[in-house]
């Protein structure tokens, strides 16, 4: 196998992942409106109640729809990851999978293509939401716009190996609802995506840890972080931590001699 | 009653070699011991009730899931040692549809085409003689979702095909097709396999499909029951047809249709 046949492969994947995103307009509506209502709608409320006090990255007081925009952004990739993740058992159901799974390329550098190819799609709602926000009034860095792409990246890998490694454990499309809403709810609402973790800890220690251990956590501030062009250690390290976790448990769960796809790819005959 | 292949092909280098595989889904035995040859220009029938083993055969040899006894070769090359890189000279026709639906027929091939490394131009070559032979050029920038069930088999047929492979697996690929359209892509499968020297493995329950001269494996439980060139099982089972052969291999009635 030449290195033009992993490109070949590689562009062949993103390719049929962007033509089908492309081809489902609802899709991107879906994934805009959700943060929209909160920016629009739940930030407005609450950015009179709620005063965000200077705490790294900002240097200054800002409002609370500017603190609220990192979180949305992760959700939306939180969301989209769940979505490829929910793609992927729909190719399993459906029988697509299987020309992927058979192609003579090393599994996991088909899956780690179909990652990278849920990424871009995250990333073009991301920039799709900033552009809306900014006409909405919400303003970050300029430079911040560019810079916080690497970040964007990384994060978009991590919720997608998630999903990933999700779709391996679920057996029929129709379990697929319950196991979003058990994962994307509780991370999104147990993290610092729409209050700081000093005001979590002043009102309870025990959700405080909760948000602390949380991945989601980490992936916020850190592109919390590169849209004011600083560096988070620990949220770096964290994050590209869990995705090489979530990443390496969906090949092996996907690796043929395992048994999970064993159960699923194939009902005996 | 177990049949034993013919000694003519013993000279002949198979292009898909199944030795000693087991398999068990938790304690059922889905596969029980089973070898088997495949030649270059020959059709193997793999014939079998529901419930055989044969999907589960067919999953082993792509490697959606590994053997864990016994030694699959396909083209020389092992499957469990060579891992992926023995994929390389298959093509396949799952039973289940396996098409995109929301994508166009040229997209579908494109994107395989991809996968197997073919040039853009190249694919596009390939995938307008595969789709000529097949009588579907026409409908190449239609969807998927518009095509009837015998359309959509033949574009995977024209799929399996766009990369010329050594050996094609077909896991019963008529299965709810009109016999015209049943008849056409048998025919095709048989010339195709003739013309390009390619090996078939062709996974069925329908007699029909099988002509005298193909090799065919009977299974039944797991087990391989009967093998050989279809019409010599017939004879040496003493039936009619290969209905009638059948029967009396996996244990049926079918003494109406024994001759006398």
């Amino acid at each position: 196998m030449s290195f033009m046949h992993y490109l070949r492969a590689f562009y062949g994947i993103v390719w049929r992942e962007l033509l089908r995103f492309l081809q489902q307009r609802e899709r991107l509506l879906a994934a805009l409106v959700r943060p929209l209502i909160w920016l629009i709608i739940f930030a407005a409320g609450f950015r009179a109640a709620l005063g965000i006090s200077i705490i790294p990255p900002y240097e200054t007081y800002i409002t609370y729809d500017v603190y609220i925009t990192p979180g949305l952004l992760a959700m939306i990739q939180l969301f989209q990851g769940m979505q490829s993740s929910l793609s992927m058992v729909y190719d399993r159901e459906m029988g697509s999978m299987r020309v992927l799974l058979t192609t003579p390329l090393p599994r996991w550098f088909l899956l780690v293509s179909r990652l990278f190819a849920g990424v871009l799609v995250s990333l073009a709602q991301v920039y799709t939401f900033l552009l809306v926000a900014w006409l909405c009034g919400v303003e970050l860095p300029v430079w911040g716009y560019l810079v916080a792409l690497p970040a964007l990246v990384l994060t978009g890998m991590m919720f997608g190996a998630l999903g990933m490694l999700l779709s391996s454990t679920i057996k029929q499309l129709e379990n697929f609802a319950g196991i979003m809403n058990f994962v994307i709810f509780p991370m999104f609402f147990a993290s610092s995506a729409l209050y700081p973790l000093w005001k979590m800890r002043e009102g309870s220690l025990t959700l405080y840890y909760v948000c602390l251990y949380n991945p989601f956590t980490w992936a916020v501030e850190l592109i919390r972080f590169a849209f004011y062009m600083k560096m988070n250690w620990e949220a770096l390290g964290i994050v590209a931590g869990c995705t090489l976790v979530f990443l390496a448990l969906s090949v092996w769960a996907y690796d043929p001699s395992r048994g999970i796809q064993q159960r699923k790819v194939a009902a005996p005959a | 009653m177990q049949k034993e292949a013919p000694s003519d092909g013993s000279d002949r280098v198979p292009v898909l070699s199944v030795k000693d595989v087991s398999y068990w889904y938790g304690s059922k035995h889905a596969l029980d011991d089973v070898s088997f040859d495949v030649y270059p220009g020959k059709v193997t029938a793999l014939l079998g009730p529901n419930g055989a083993g044969k999907t589960t055969l067919f999953s082993l040899i792509t490697r959606l899931f590994d053997a864990p006894t016994g030694r699959i070769e396909i083209d020389g090359r092992s499957a469990s040692e060579s891992g992926f890189k023995a994929l390389g000279p298959l093509g396949v026709v799952f039973q289940q549809p396996t098409l995109d639906l929301d994508l166009t027929v040229r997209q579908n091939l494109r994107y395989f085409a991809a996968l197997r490394g073919l040039k853009r131009k190249e694919a596009d070559e390939r995938m307008n003689r595969a789709l000529d032979a097949l009588d579907m050029k026409e409908r190449i920038a239609e969807k998927v979702r518009s095509l009837n069930g015998g359309h959509r088999r033949r574009v995977e047929i024209a799929r399996a095909l766009l990369h010329g492979p050594k050996l094609l697996l077909l896991d019963e690929p008529t299965i709810g097709l009109d016999d015209p359209t049943r008849s056409a892509i048998v025919r095709h499968i048989h010339a195709l396999a003739r013309s390009d020297n390619i090996g078939v493995l062709w996974a069925t329950h329908l007699f029909d499909e099988i002509e005298p001269d193909d090799d065919l494996l009977v299974l039944d439980r797991g087990r391989i029951v009967a093998r050989g060139e279809a019409k010599e099982v017939v004879a040496e089972t003493g039936a009619k047809t290969l209905g009638g052969a059948f029967k009396l291999l996996i244990g049926g009635d079918a003494e109406e249709d024994v001759a006398a």
